[in-house]
């Protein structure tokens, strides 16, 4: 293992211990798109140029974006419930 | 249960787990070291037979055609079933609404910034993609991985904040017919091979020379194929839920 590799390692080790202990779902879904760089990273160091391609993409991008959807989607549906409770008071 | 219960649990179950990793982990080889006889066989059969110089495009499209079809409809079929779903729920909603047009969706307004930053980041996008796919079988890259990186593009313009733009740029028919089409070309293309060769998916067209943007038969045709359908199919899905999400923003969910 060279020392890059190693660096890699690390990073994605950090990074992905990182995205447990970010409490919050809404960081914790940006952090998570940063773990996806640090794993693009470990996987062009290991050369597999390929997967870092993919992994760029869907790991960096396309997982944030749709949990960022889902998240404000779930927020508006709990503001709207918490304007409904106090209604029926 | 509580978080004593818990933490009792973990300290069980966890050096256990640890102990059967560490065992695990002491009959692995060693780092970078491979044993595998198949990957060197592929490195050194694939480009004499095919002429293609990137081997994981190889196996893709040539040694495990049929996996790639595969693979290629569970896609399809994953994303059709979540814009099914989603669909479900506006369609019901325009019926009762039939008012609402699209200037009606509208984000928050993103910093001078990060428009200027993703007015620079969709042509090296675009550029990176058509080059991943027309280069598939020759450097790293091919279908998937243009696929993302074509459709990572126009999603820099939602993150300018013109979900308006990126409706127009990509508008949902033209994602369906770009999901679909690349879908059924990967299949037609392998009808080829049933015609004008042996077996479905076997290479139909001539090899070239090695290192030739045309070479490699049939694979930068798939590569395109698979591509365009992954370029549909995940506009497509980012799309739809950012729909989802522009309705609930307006109340009508």
């Amino acid at each position: 293992m060279t020392a890059l590799q190693g660096a890699a390692l690390l990073v994605v080790v950090t990074a992905g211990t990182a995205i447990v202990f970010v409490g919050d779902p809404l960081r914790q879904a940006l952090v998570l798109s940063v773990y996806g760089v640090a794993l693009t990273l470990l996987f062009f160091v290991v050369q597999a140029p390929d997967v870092a391609l993919s992994e760029l993409v869907v790991g960096g991008v396309g997982m944030p974006v749709i949990i960022l959807a889902a998240l404000r989607k779930l927020g508006q549906h709990e503001t709207a419930d918490e304007r409904d409770e106090e209604g029926g008071q | 249960m509580s978080r004593r219960g818990r933490l009792l649990l973990f300290g069980g179950a966890g050096p256990l787990l640890l102990a059967v990793l560490l065992i695990g982990l002491h009959g692995l080889p060693a780092f970078g070291d491979f044993r595998g006889a198949y990957g060197l066989l592929v490195d050194r059969v694939e480009p004499a037979r095919r002429h293609a110089t990137d081997i994981v495009t190889a196996l893709n499209f040539d040694l495990r055609a049929f996996d790639t079809l595969g693979e290629e409809f569970i896609l399809f079929a994953s994303v059709t079933g979540v814009a099914l779903l989603l669909r479900h729920l506006r369609d019901e909603d325009e019926a009762t609404r039939p008012s609402r047009t699209l200037a009606d969706h509208r984000f928050a307004g993103a910093s001078d910034a990060t428009r200027v930053l993703s007015l620079v980041l969709i042509p090296l996008l675009v550029s990176l993609g058509v080059y991943l796919a027309l280069h598939g079988a020759l450097t790293p890259g091919g279908g998937f991985q243009a696929g993302v990186v074509l459709a990572a593009g126009p999603l820099a313009i939602l993150l300018a904040g013109r979900y308006l733009a990126l409706k127009r740029v990509a508008p949902r028919w033209a994602l369906e017919a770009l999901h679909a089409i690349g879908a059924t070309a990967y299949a037609v293309i392998g009808l080829g091979g049933l015609i004008f060769a042996t077996t479905y998916l076997e290479n139909f067209l001539p090899l070239g020379t090695s290192g030739h943007l045309l070479s490699a038969g049939m694979m930068p045709l798939n590569s395109i194929a698979v591509g365009l359908e992954v370029t549909g199919a995940f506009l497509l899905t980012w799309t739809e839920f950012t729909d989802q999400d522009l309705l609930v923003s307006r109340g009508e969910l």
